[in-house]
């Protein structure tokens, strides 16, 4: 019997109400009394450097309260990289100050130099171009492609770089001869170069920030778009402005989407925050879509050969990848992690491989920063591999389901330590193996080819057996790897006399649906109903701390939180219950809501606990004070590893090039799932993006740096007609045997798997139609890119 | 945006009237107007609205058998009602952009904007549709004078564009993938006098009647008949969703499909 409530349980998403019927409370949406607005001016070039900027014009216009430029923020700190990386050689990698407006030059297009604040937005605006038009910008070529980047040391994003390269990263530097040598004697070997296409985050809601300042208290208050408001608190109080960390409050509300753009402080926050410190009035900026498009953190972006060593039987013995990152203009927060820590090190995929070895090089170019974005990291990882070990099966005519299950890991083996630094704990890929292509009737494919050809069409299928790594990690641990934070979470759980409860989290949910999974396990740890639960987050006033929501972690890390937090309750309402029982604490055991003495009928509900708590009449004062309510941070032993098979039937119409999916089959494994349809949510959201990268989603900068894909024009984005009813299966469970309660993330798992597969199919559609030259096809395979392919 | 008056046209004399005054502009659905003017690439002085003029609102049949459509008819409304008399045209309605732009977007603003990528250009000139403006009657072929130009006059508006009746036709549009507007749309129309191919989304200058695939369905009127022609790519659009080779290519096979489905 499937459970009707707590964990396990399709509960409803109660946000949904709110959301669905329009009383959700975003950014943009709360208006503030005397409040003005900020508009910033562009660099509508890629490359410059400023010469001058004249706001006089701009400053007598209507309105006009205040203007920012560059000089104004020369003197306070930059937007630092949270990650450090080492080069090769031991050099650190090369950082940029990230300044709260650009100064001296700007770097992409989109690039604030100035901002104006006036009364009304029109106002603004009006004065922004005032602004625009007088600034003289000195044009420089732009720096768009990676391989042009690297080469020419005369052209420099940052003047101080040379060769705009950011670092050079191998992983692990100890592996490299081994691969080397395993390669050179490896009977076959599979080379594929291939690009994992930039991608604009598109988040339904744009940025947004208000900035409040009170000069009575001193206190200062940004109301933002985030999706960790801890993390933009620290970087504004520590780095940037240099506001003392008690004189902050960050309150993310209602976030529209994040899929990672909104994991990283921009300078508009800060800029905000200055602007009402000067004025003493709130001052709000919500982003155009044209501005999303321009200066929301890109995902992917990366140009890379990977080789693969085999035998002639399909073991993978080696692999190597080199890889260009572009880094775009500046370092965003996580742009130096997402792809060395959270790519390289998933490059032995879910097989048993000796040897792996991973450069990269990051690059900086005159287009946005990139940075993570839904499955960071590990989608380039798993894109490459999936698709190289395709290609090897194809070259040594086998079968693609025989090769992946040659080279698999084996539920004995773990716990397996990768040769490129992790430790997988749990799994069992050959289940879902065999569940995806159970699920997806694989036995029955030939008979819908069949039908396909006899309507024109070429059919293929496409399988994708991937791995990730999230829920990251001992702090401990990516310390010595180079991060500047720790990556713990934390929660309090706080009992109200009544015996309801509120439960602050760090986790941010921005679309997720925490505030109905957290309230699940809390119910069913309780033994209370879900209503009695309330999950507060996203406000730093109110929480103890929290690195916030990305990276799949939220359950794994911030619910192993709470559930520890809980644990004291419940230690805690022991001591109460014996005390009120006339029992030894030892004696008392609770279940299903009630604190009761073994062996006998004498019991308290857990209400009756909470309101003695509160209300300590008969309560041990003497050994224990009064209240209810615990905080718990929480530190993860390992990443949590979740896994699964993918499968995607595709059919091309041959004389368009048009790709239909026709199947997209999902056996993953999750670990425990809290809310089943909750997790199917994630994985259909994720895999729509990951179709979406697949075969429409493009991000394409001319030779000058602009950016051609700057509105839905020309954006493709994945709409419900591209993609078809998805089959998704979580049955297959291997619990992560170091968090409390045995969850994986799932969050981009759909993100991750999804691509590789899609491609895939369409190249085994190719084969099978005949067009055996075309190896290969880089994303997005629009209609455009396929016929062309077929015609070669 | 910036600011600028508003005025309601109650007659097609209102309007005239009203557009005669300096950077004043016609607003019919204001689907295309309206995003423009807010990334403040156009700044008319004073909107005059059209969707305001009972005698430029409707479809109607007339005694020629001719169907008639006012010029501030949206397509939602052309989806419904031609569609008993004109199915092919009013599927063409019921295809473009979304419910929203479908239930604000008019058929006058589409061919007053000769967008390349426009479905209405291919429908009007497909189907030899007389184009009636406040000041006279211009014929299709007269009409689209390349990408975003016409033959309107500046404060010309058309008050109504008249379709004859094909015995079969139909419009085939492939989509480009982000705007969903026609990368290639084939509109193929056989009259008793002859068959009409209408061309939208492929060539630099706009919407263009495909003269060799008239002619042979002319004479023939199946796919097979299309078999030997090709379409040069010399004119063809190349951007990043598509090759001219391509738009070329797909030119043929819409054109096939069209008559398919026609037939
Ligand atoms: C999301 C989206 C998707 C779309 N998809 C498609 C598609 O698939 N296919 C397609 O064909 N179109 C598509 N369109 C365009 C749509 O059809 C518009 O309605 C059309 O281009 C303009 O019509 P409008 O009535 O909105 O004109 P407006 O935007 O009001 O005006 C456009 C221009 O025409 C002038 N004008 C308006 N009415 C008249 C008139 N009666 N006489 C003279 N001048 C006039 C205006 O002054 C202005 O210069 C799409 C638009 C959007 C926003």
């Amino acid at each position: 019997m499937p459970k009707d409530t707590g964990i396990g349980a399709r509960s409803k998403r109660r946000e949904d109400i709110r959301f669905l019927t329009g009383r959700g409370a975003y950014t943009d949406n709360l208006a503030m009394q005397g409040q003005v607005h900020a508009v910033m001016v562009r660099a509508n070039v890629a490359h410059g450097r400023i010469v001058s900027i004249d706001t006089s014009a701009a400053q007598a216009m209507p309105g006009v309260l205040a203007i920012f430029t560059g000089a104004d923020f020369a003197d306070v700190g930059g937007n630092p990289a949270g990650w450090l990386i080492h080069s090769r050689d031991g050099s650190p990698m090369r950082e940029p100050k990230r300044p709260v407006l650009a100064h001296g030059k700007v770097r992409h297009v989109g690039d604030a130099y100035a901002a104006v604040v006036a009364e009304t937005y029109e106002q603004a605006r009006d004065a922004a171009e005032a602004v625009a038009a007088g600034t003289e910008i000195e044009e420089l070529p732009a720096i768009v492609g990676m391989a042009g980047a690297v080469a020419n040391a005369d052209n420099r994003v940052h003047d101080e770089i040379p060769d705009n390269l950011c670092f050079d990263w191998g992983w692990i530097e100890d592996n490299r001869d081994a691969v080397d040598a395993a390669m050179k004697a490896a009977p076959h070997v599979t080379t594929l170069e291939l690009v994992n296409n930039r991608l604009v985050p598109n988040a339904m809601e744009p940025r947004a920030s208000i900035g409040e300042f009170n000069p009575g208290t001193g206190d200062y208050k940004l109301t933002t778009t985030s999706q960790n408001p801890h993390l933009t608190k620290l970087l504004v109080c520590a780095f940037v402005l240099g506001i003392p960390e008690h004189k902050l409050t960050v309150v993310a509300p209602d976030v529209g989407g994040g899929f990672g753009s909104k994991i990283y402080h921009y300078g508009e926050e800060a800029l905000v925050l200055a602007a009402a410190k000067k004025l003493g009035r709130p001052v709000r900026w919500t982003a155009e879509r044209s501005e999303s498009f321009l200066t929301d953190a890109h995902g992917r972006d990366h140009v890379t050969t990977i080789e693969v060593g085999a035998t002639l039987d399909g073991e993978i013995l080696a692999i190597r990848t080199n890889t260009l990152a572009n880094v775009g203009a500046y370092l965003s927060n996580f742009s130096t992690v997402t792809p060395t820590f959270l790519h390289g090190t998933l490059m032995a995929g879910p097989y048993k491989v000796p040897h792996v070895y991973v450069n990269l090089k990051a690059v900086f170019t005159n287009t946005a920063p990139v940075d993570a974005y839904r499955g960071a990291g590990r989608p380039e990882a798993t894109y490459s591999l999936e698709r190289a070990i395709d290609k090897m099966a194809r070259e040594l005519k086998l079968d693609p389901v025989a090769v992946r299950r040659k080279n698999l890991l084996t539920p004995d083996q773990f716990p397996y330590t990768t040769p490129v630094g992790l430790v997988y704990d749990v799994g069992n890929y050959q289940a879902t193996l065999d569940k995806a292509l159970d699920m997806a009737d694989l036995a029955g494919f030939e008979a819908r080819a069949a039908k396909s050809r006899a309507e024109g069409k070429l059919r293929g299928v496409g399988l994708s057996t991937w791995i990730e790594a999230c829920g990251i990690a001992p702090s401990h641990l990516v310390g010595q790897l180079g991060s500047r934070v720790g990556l713990y979470d934390a929660a309090t759980v706080r009992v109200g006399a009544t015996g309801t409860i509120q439960v602050m989290t760090g986790a941010h949910s921005h679309g997720q649906g925490h505030e109905t999974v957290f309230a699940q396990v809390v119910a069913d740890k309780l033994g209370i109903a879900e209503a009695a639960v309330e999950i507060v987050h996203g406000d730093t006033s109110k929480i103890p701390f929290g690195m916030g929501s990305y990276g799949s972690r939220s359950l794994a890390v911030c619910g192993s939180a709470m559930d520890r937090a809980l644990d004291k309750i419940i230690a805690k309402g022991k001591k109460i219950a014996a005390h009120m029982l006339e029992a030894a604490e030892g004696d008392i055991t609770f279940e299903n809501g009630s604190f009761s003495v073994a062996g006998t009928d004498k019991a308290k509900s857990f209400g009756e606990i909470a309101f003695s708590a509160y209300v300590p009449h008969n309560y041990p004062l003497e050994t224990l004070e009064p209240g209810l309510e615990e905080t718990a941070f929480y530190d993860p032993n390992n990443w949590t590893y979740p896994a699964g098979a993918y499968l995607c039937e595709v059919e091309i119409d041959p004389d368009t090039g048009k790709v239909t999916i026709c199947s997209f089959t999902c056996a993953d494994d999750f670990g425990n799932v809290m809310n089943p349809m909750v997790v199917e949510g994630q994985v259909h959201g994720g895999v729509a993006q990951g179709i979406g990268q697949a075969l429409v989603e493009h991000t394409a900068y001319d030779e000058n740096g602009q950016l051609l894909t700057a509105s839905y024009m020309d954006y493709a984005m994945p709409r419900a007609d591209d993609l078809p009813f998805y089959q998704v299966d979580h049955s297959c469970v291997t619990p992560c045997s170091h968090n409390p309660l045995g969850v994986k993330g799932c969050g981009e798992a759909g993100a991750i798997g999804s691509p590789p597969a899609v491609v895939n199919a369409v190249i085994d559609a190719l084969h099978r139609g005949g067009m055996t030259q075309v190896s290969h096809i880089d994303m997005p395979l629009t209609p455009a890119r396929v016929w062309a392919a077929m015609q070669v | 945006m910036y600011n600028f008056e508003f005025a309601k046209a109650k007659t097609i004399a209102d309007a005239v009237k009203a557009l005669s005054s300096e950077d004043a502009q016609a607003l019919g659905g204001g689907q295309t107007l309206l995003p423009t003017m807010k990334q403040r690439l156009a700044a008319p002085t004073t909107l005059v609205s059209l969707n305001t003029i009972p005698e430029m609102i409707g479809v109607c049949v007339n005694d020629r058998g001719e169907v008639c459509i006012g010029g501030a008819t949206t397509h939602a409304t052309v989806a419904r009602e031609a569609a008993a008399h004109y199915p092919a045209l009013a599927a063409l309605a019921s295809h473009i952009g979304d419910p929203a732009v479908r239930n604000r977007g008019t058929i006058g603003g589409s061919l007053a904007n000769n967008d390349p990528s426009a479905c209405y250009p291919a429908a009007a000139l497909g189907s030899g549709a007389v184009i009636k403006t406040n000041a006279r009657d211009i014929a299709a072929d007269d009409y689209f004078l390349g990408m975003f130009t016409t033959a309107l006059d500046e404060g010309e508006i058309i008050t109504e564009v008249r379709f004859p009746v094909p015995q079969k036709a139909n419009y085939q549009k492939f989509v480009q993938p982000a705007s969903r507007f026609a990368l290639v749309g084939v509109y193929v129309a056989k009259y008793a006098g002859g068959v009409r191919v209408a061309v939208t989304g492929a060539a630099s200058d706009g919407v263009f009647r495909w003269a060799e695939a008239e002619a042979a369905l002319s004479a023939d009127f199946a796919a097979t008949a299309l078999d030997a022609l090709a379409v040069p790519g010399n004119d063809m659009i190349a951007d990043l969703h598509g090759s001219a080779d391509y738009r070329a290519h797909l030119v043929k096979v819409m054109t096939k499909r069209a008559v398919a489905a026609a037939a």
